[in-house]
């Protein structure tokens, strides 16, 4: 259906003028049916993201009449208020704000400092140490969960640890213990050496013959030239760190230090029945991502379409 | 004669010490991923490795060596099985079905049409939408007094009484494989978007040339030059619905009976809530040995198939 729609349609215009009027109906036929999946598709895709900000600005009363009304009565930002006056709701967002940045910008400078070590640099044991990151990328990341755990309750001198890494809970329940095991990705310096491969050579070469160590030719020359695939990482990284919710729901106990995931996840299961707040608070968990997306759409689509990053 | 090999052993050890402290910046540079790596990655494979081995407890001091005797119990734990079960239950229901409706919405899309910016934007909200939220949306949705589709499933007279799909045993599962669907499909879309962009029209054309109709042409050109698309979002999707754990988390806490009971779900009661880290590392490989024997397959199968133009 589609394959012949698009003939219909691509087809140069003397073409489509050396068509019988009879074919030409039956393009428009075929173009009306696909527009008309299309939206109802659409229609039920969103249907359930539109259902959460109606929601979000009703009353638990309005919320639960039946039939559903998508088009709020007496529209209300009450429940945002009610929702951020709840306790360390605003610190949730301040969490995982922080750590979503830090993460973000460690990765950024950590991944791609890498990448160009391993791409523009030729030092004893490069191959092998590349090799190696790259054969451990496929291990499915809960075989490493339960070590990650214990290395952090007993790093030491932190969180009421001994210099033995004993006692305390080291970097459970902490920042550090959010931000440091994330701050480098495998995937994200792979996928940052393929984009380096396309600043070339002479460029280092002429930098270098300026008087350029290795650091400036890094920071000055090939970082500006990677600003496309930086900006598609960044972006990506603060998304999968403001949405994740295992790891935290694994290290973080304190209702202080939840992130908003973590704090939505545990909300819900106190607050059986205050839907309205739940939605109030679920839309605005999704507005940074969802508006960073927006923003950043037209490049975001091109990297997940490269790379399968999600 | 004794000596000569050696000091040319030496001598190269010496070139070797003298290179690397001249590129010594190079890895100072690696510093921070390799201090992570080696500490979460290379250690910690190794130590999960050695937990599995052992009865280890974080609340019991004494953490005896016991051999085989996770893996073994592992073969007899029932809700193990039932967890393994029920992941591949997952699997085999969710891939499929997402995969089938991201080619389907990627295949409508790849025509001249208007607002098709738009149209994608549309189909890839859900992905950028919090999983947590998904999950928050979606229970709401499926509520059996007042959700959303009972509501329109009734109003349809597709069913005849409300349904509390999240608490029934045998719609629990589907009901969040459609959770999972509904978030992934957009991702699914934009790859397969991008893998039929990348087909040349001359093959549609020649094809057209020789007479294959509409169908003729999906079958032979656009499927096999598609395939590696379509390998890759197969192996993507595959080791990603082994690992579904916060839709379950959320919506139905593996319940109801342990039908959403799956295997990472069942590894996070263990580790974090019984503390059987031991147990919980067998259960870890476990899932690493299906992951990759899934991954091996799906590489034999479509190198079987792959076809050259």
């Amino acid at each position: 259906m589609a394959v012949l729609s698009r003939d219909a349609v691509t087809s140069s215009a003397s073409v489509a003028r050396r068509r019988s009027l009879g074919s030409r109906l039956r393009g428009m036929g075929w173009k009306l049916l696909l527009y008309a999946v299309l939206i109802a598709g659409v229609m039920i895709f969103i249907a359930p993201f539109a259902w959460m900000i109606t929601a979000s600005v009703q009353s638990l009363e309005d919320m639960f009449s039946w039939p559903p009304s998508w088009i709020p009565v007496n529209p209300t930002f009450a429940n945002y208020a009610q929702f951020f006056q709840q306790e360390n709701v605003a610190r949730w967002f301040l969490n995982s704000a922080f750590v979503a940045i830090s993460v973000t910008a460690l990765q950024l400078f950590f991944n791609s400092l890498a990448a160009y070590t391993f791409e523009k640099r030729r030092f004893p044991g490069r191959e092998p140490l590349f090799l190696l990151m790259l054969g451990t990328m496929m291990i499915p990341g809960q075989v490493t969960l339960i070590p990650a755990y214990l290395i952090l309750k007993h790093v030491p001198l932190f969180g009421g640890n001994n210099l033995l890494g004993q006692g305390g809970h080291g970097w459970l329940d902490s920042y550090w213990g959010l931000i440091a095991p994330a701050s480098v990705s495998a995937f994200g310096i792979f996928l940052l050496r393929q984009y380096m491969k396309s600043v070339p050579n002479e460029l280092l070469d002429a930098a270098r013959i300026d008087g350029a160590g290795s650091f400036r030719i890094y920071w000055q020359v090939v970082l500006p030239l990677c600003m496309p695939a930086l900006a598609a990482m960044g972006i990506f990284t603060f998304t999968y760190e403001w949405d994740d919710f295992f790891w935290p729901l694994i290290i973080i106990s304190s209702d202080n230090l939840f992130t908003v995931q973590l704090g939505l996840a545990t909300f819900i299961v106190k607050n059986r029945t205050i839907w309205n707040l739940v939605m109030a608070g679920s839309v605005v968990a999704t507005l940074p991502v969802l508006i960073a997306f927006l923003l950043f759409q037209r490049h975001l689509i091109k990297g997940i379409a490269l790379t399968g990053l999600r | 004669m004794v000596a000569a090999p050696r000091s040319k052993g030496a001598s190269a050890a010496r070139d070797l010490l003298r290179q690397m402290r001249k590129e010594w910046t190079a890895y100072l540079f690696l510093s921070p991923w390799f201090i992570l790596f080696s500490v979460f990655t290379l250690f910690s494979v190794i130590f999960s490795f050695y937990l599995s081995f052992h009865e280890w407890n974080i609340l019991e001091p004494q953490k005896p060596f016991v051999g085989l005797q996770n893996y073994i119990q592992l073969l007899h734990d029932s809700l193990f099985l039932e967890s393994v079960g029920n992941t591949l239950y997952y699997t085999v229901l969710s891939v499929p079905l997402s995969m089938v409706l991201g080619l389907l919405i990627a295949l409508m899309l790849n025509n001249q049409i208007r607002a098709r910016g738009l149209f994608r934007t549309m189909y890839y909200v859900p992905v950028v939408t919090p999983l947590v939220v998904a999950a928050i949306i979606w229970k709401w949705v499926y509520n059996g007094d007042y959700g959303l589709l009972n509501y329109y499933l009734l109003k349809l007279h597709i069913i005849g009484h409300p349904i509390g799909w999240l608490s029934d045993p045998n719609l629990a599962m589907p009901s969040v494989v459609m959770v999972s669907v509904w978030k992934g499909v957009g991702f699914q879309m934009v790859v397969f978007l991008a893998g039929l962009q990348a087909i040349p029209q001359e093959f549609y054309d020649a094809a057209k040339v020789d007479g294959a109709g509409v169908f003729n042409r999906f079958r032979h050109v656009t499927i096999p030059l598609l395939a590696p698309t379509t390998f890759f979002v197969a192996v993507i999707s595959v080791i990603g619905s082994f690992q579904v754990f916060t839709e379950i988390f959320i919506m139905t806490n593996g319940g109801p009976v342990n039908r959403t009971t799956t295997i990472v779900y069942y590894l996070y009661q263990t580790a974090f809530k019984e503390f059987d880290m031991g147990y919980a590392s067998a259960m870890a490989y476990a899932l690493f040995a299906i992951v990759f024997v899934f991954t091996l397959l799906q590489l034999r199968y479509f190198r079987r198939r792959e076809v050259e133009y």
